[in-house]
């Protein structure tokens, strides 16, 4: 693909996603709606195991007879179950809690690991330039314009053909960041392979080259402060992607299994009752998984705000 | 310009090859074809044979050749799964995927664009704001939740559209189009939607933050100090600036279709080419999966050399003129 | 259009306050001009950026950009109020009576359109022809503002043109209607030193030609003195000095209006170095009490923080400036 239009397209993409929109809702109540909902999830899905009456996945605490109860203001809703129960006789708000448990751990792993790559490729491709330069960056050029979707599928479909079969369960959890982190690293490496190149011509660097030190650890150590800001506001939003991708993946059945479900799993599960009317089953993790990124987005695109130095 | 033509063809050629090469490469050492076209028991020797037989245990090289000769026939082996040709069952689903995708690419194209011309000319306004908010809900909610809530309601709750599959379906050749008849168009409206959401949204914003940023231009102010009408000038002048991004976009926005498609089709087991390559995914069905990269890409491949042709044949600024510009 | 009495003037500009509503409170780009432009007549405004020149232009054709708003004051055009119309009404005075044109030619014209369209579009929405006659016409403009070749580059791109040829296509575009009155901002500053003049004085020749008035607009003191009949000295959102070029220009009375001259370099004039106004205009939310240019002033006095001066007529020439009002006995 043209690499003229590709990135004259992402230039107005970026510039239709950063439009005033948020500028309208900045500093609003819905901003701190957004940042107060999403650290209660966050320290609500880490503190899982201690404010839930079960952890749902331990078949050990589980009862049969307890299963399809609806919510606790249905007519036949008990009052500890308050979200009500699925087929197995699983707790739903313990469910979500411990679902968006995994869905968060996930996310922020994938991203960890995108940064990783995308950081180290994006110094790489800087500093040294010339072919290796051209070669990363046509890799990540054309990476962007796939779906990620796309990407995420095929790479998970790979890793299984590789892997025995009898462990795609136990390894799910790897593969998963790892497909994931794989489709998302070019946003970091092109950011920071800018940022590398500016650095790069600057005259500490040149002076670090005569002096003999090694440059490289000398630009990270300049380059990245440098880059921080713009590789968060990066970071927050692909981890709403990451978890959305996660989520889409477990939910067509290829990404984490019910012995260790994220919220996409959850919905998957619940899908399967939609038609016989125990509706509460695919809805609460439906409802938290669209809080959850929505409470994500929002707070990427307030932080974008508040770090770019043109607003200040 | 005819340089510019091959160049990108050239191009597209190469991006082809390497993703043959990719394909190819899954094809031969992640399946073992041998394993899914004979028995279990079938003794070691007798494999021999038939691999050798295959030409399977010919040189890389070959086999890559001979793979991308039989490509361009159109022949992409056999799947585990279902032991039928692969490009018989991609040509059976292609019809259910591109009818889904076209309709719901029209959809949001067709509401996105004034959504977003009205919200840049009147960014003020109730309704503006009102369009703004569910844009970024759509933005945040994941595909298959929407289509989760569509069914929960219109389906079941309702009972107003069905809920799977693609209705009555007329065939027409080789192409079978659920468009033709009431039961088709009744169930490929909450899918189309679904699959269109994001697709909307996006144009919806692109097309706004266009508009706002035309709007802001000399020329338009140029044009109302000319007293054109404010027709000539929003819908003249500004539209026109506005819709070249756009158009362009949404063409390289077919491949997030394609790829969304996937997860509509399974929440509404629309029997299209995703929902086969899940399929083939959780099944490590390695000649549909490599099967399904080729063909998507080679879409891609396609559609973004049109748009890159598109680009150059409507912006003028484009087109490197013989006549330089004359001194003053 | 009514007949208008010989001696009254085209564009009649009254007290006018242009003011901006801003979160931090209300900025106030013009206070109170006062201007007026005979039928055919150039006239100059000067000033440096800031001064609220392009906000007159901007209020007079009506074009102010909200929350930008006519506060007070009123304009008149052959006697009609024009300030306070409704859009549709000013939309058609718009190129039909009182045209524009812009600083940058390479901005001021859609990439997209050819030239041809852009002036059919403008022709015919102000006068009632045919396409064949319009494109005649646009032909006859573009040949009129000295572009070669006018057949073939009609069609042509905004992009295929130089510069210096935009800008002439950007006053055959505000030309087109025939409009009585033309306000030029800054129409040579984007362009290259040696174009400048041939634009100038085709801008000079031209309105000469249709009897077409021009507020010619721009910090360029230089071209005031090639191109206006008058010329007004804006500082601070007022108008300080007021009269014909040849007067204020060689015998300057404004100390800002001195200090501007000066500012001119003079081929030949035995001088070291160029004079310079100490300090900077104030800005918008700053305002000096008494006389805007006061803490600038080299022959400031005390009156001149306290009281505002008010225009009056010395030599021929109106003067905001203490130093030439009569002390009251």
């Amino acid at each position: 693909m043209s690499v003229t239009t590709s990135n004259r397209m992402r230039d107005t993409v970026d510039r239709a996603l950063d439009s005033d929109i948020y500028h309208s809702f900045k500093g609003s109540t819905l901003t701190m709606v957004a940042a107060a909902v999403t650290l209660v999830i966050f320290v609500a899905a880490l503190l899982a195991p201690l404010i839930t009456p079960q952890d749902p996945f331990d078949p050990g605490q589980l009862d049969l007879l307890d299963a399809f109860l609806p919510p606790a203001w249905a007519a036949d809703g008990e009052a500890r179950f308050w979200l009500g129960t699925d087929n197995l006789g699983r707790d739903m708000y313990s469910a979500i809690l411990y679902g968006s448990r995994v869905s968060i751990g996930v996310g922020i792993a994938a991203v960890l690991l995108a940064m990783a790559i995308g950081i180290g490729l994006g110094l790489i491709s800087g500093y040294v330039g010339g072919t290796i330069d051209a070669v990363i960056m046509r890799i990540a050029d054309v990476q962007i314009s796939f779906p990620a979707i796309l990407i995420v599928l095929l790479i998970d479909g790979v890793m299984r053909g590789i892997l025995p079969h009898d462990q795609h369960a136990d390894l799910a959890l790897p593969v998963v960041v790892l497909a994931i982190a794989v489709s998302i690293w070019p946003n970091f490496a092109r950011t920071v392979r800018g940022s590398t190149m500016v650095e790069k011509s600057k005259e500490y660097v040149q002076a670090a080259r005569v002096i003999g030190r090694n440059p490289i650890t000398i630009m990270a150590r300049h380059v990245l402060p440098n880059v921080m800001g713009p590789v968060l506001v990066i970071a927050t939003i692909s981890l709403a992607t990451a978890i959305l991708l996660e989520a889409a993946l477990s939910f067509l059945g290829v990404g984490l299994p019910p012995t260790e479900p994220s919220l996409g799993t959850l919905i998957r599960i619940g899908n399967d009752f939609m038609f016989s009317g125990e509706w509460w089953i695919v809805i609460f993790p439906s409802v938290m998984l669209a809080t959850l990124v929505l409470a994500v987005n929002l707070l990427g695109d307030w932080l974008r705000d508040a770090l770019n130095p043109k607003l200040r | 310009m005819i340089a510019f033509i091959v160049r990108r063809l050239m191009q597209s050629v190469l991006v082809m090859l390497v993703v043959s090469l990719l394909a190819f490469s899954m094809f031969t050492f992640l399946g073992d074809p041998i394993s899914s076209m004979v028995g279990q028991d079938t003794p070691i020797a007798e494999r021999e044979k038939l691999r050798e037989s295959l030409g399977l245990n010919d040189p890389v090289p070959i086999q890559f050749a001979r793979y991308v000769g039989r490509v361009l026939e159109g022949k992409f082996g056999i799947s585990y799964r279902i032991g039928l040709p692969v490009d018989e069952i991609i040509a059976e689903r292609l019809p259910a995927t591109l009818e889904l995708s076209l309709v719901a690419a029209f959809y949001s194209l067709l509401v996105g664009i004034p959504m977003g011309v009205y919200t840049g000319l009147y960014p003020r306004r109730m309704l503006s704001k009102f369009f703004l908010t569910i844009s970024l809900v759509g933005i945040s909610l994941p595909t298959f939740v929407i289509g989760i809530l569509l069914i929960l309601f219109f389906g079941v709750q309702l009972g107003w559209l069905p809920t799977n599959g693609r209705g009555e379906v007329i065939q027409l050749g080789f192409w079978s189009t659920g468009l033709l008849t009431s039961s088709g168009w009744a169930s490929i409206l909450m899918p189309a939607f679904t699959l269109g959401m994001f697709q909307l949204t996006l144009i919806m914003r692109l097309v706004r933050s266009e508009m706002l940023e035309v709007l802001r231009t000399d020329f338009v102010k140029f044009a109302r100090a000319r007293g054109l009408t404010n027709r000539a000038v929003n819908f003249g002048h500004a539209l026109k600036n506005t819709l070249v991004p756009v158009i362009t976009i949404t063409g390289l926005q077919v491949g997030n279709i394609i790829a969304f498609a996937i997860i509509t089709e399974t929440v509404f087991q629309w029997p299209g080419m995703g929902l086969l390559f899940l399929q083939a995914v959780q099944f490590v069905d390695i000649p549909v999966m490599s099967a399904y990269l080729m063909l998507v890409s080679f879409f891609f491949v396609v559609i973004n050399l049109i748009v890159d042709l598109l680009y150059y044949v409507v912006d003028p600024r484009l087109r490197i003129d013989t006549s330089a510009a004359t001194g003053a | 259009m009514t007949k208008i009495p010989a001696n009254q003037p085209l564009l009649e500009v009254k007290n006018l306050r242009v003011e901006f509503p801003t979160r931090r409170g209300t900025l106030v780009a013009v206070h109170d001009v006062s201007l007026h432009i005979d039928p055919g007549e150039v006239l100059g405004v000067v000033g440096e950026s800031g001064a609220g020149k392009s906000m007159t232009g901007a209020a007079v054709i009506g074009l102010l950009e909200p929350p930008g708003r006519i506060a007070d004051g009123e304009i008149r055009l052959e006697g009609e109020r024009i300030d306070d119309l409704p859009y549709e009404q000013m939309r058609r005075i718009r190129g039909r009576r009182i045209g524009a044109i812009f600083q940058d030619p390479l901005t001021s014209l859609n990439p997209l359109y050819r030239v041809s369209k852009q002036l059919i579009e403008t022709i015919q929405t102000h006068l009632p022809m045919t396409e064949k006659q319009a494109r005649a016409r646009a032909l006859d403009l573009l040949k009129e503002v000295g572009i070669p070749a006018a057949e073939e580059r009609l069609d042509h791109y905004p992009h295929q043109f130089s510069g210096g040829m935009r800008q002439r296509v950007v006053i055959a575009l505000a030309l087109c209607a025939e409009p009585r009155l033309i306000i030029a901002d800054e129409p040579t500053t984007a362009l290259d030193v040696s174009i400048q003049a041939q634009i100038i004085s085709l801008l000079k020749r031209l309105c000469r030609e249709h009897h077409t008035a021009v507020m010619l607009v721009t910090h360029d003191m230089g071209v005031i003195a090639e191109a206006a009949d008058r010329v007004a000295v804006m500082y601070a959102g007022r108008i300080v000095e007021v009269g014909p070029v040849r007067e204020v220009v060689r015998n300057a009375k404004h100390p800002y209006t001195v200090g501007l001259m000066g500012s001119i370099p003079h081929v030949g004039a035995d001088v070291d170095r160029l004079v310079q106004i100490e300090g900077s205009m104030p800005r918008l939310t700053d305002h000096p009490t008494g006389c805007a240019f006061h803490p600038r002033c080299p022959r400031v006095m005390d009156r001149c923080r306290e009281q505002r001066p008010e225009l009056r007529n010395v030599d021929g020439v109106d003067t905001a400036c203490h130093l030439f009002e009569e002390v009251p006995a």
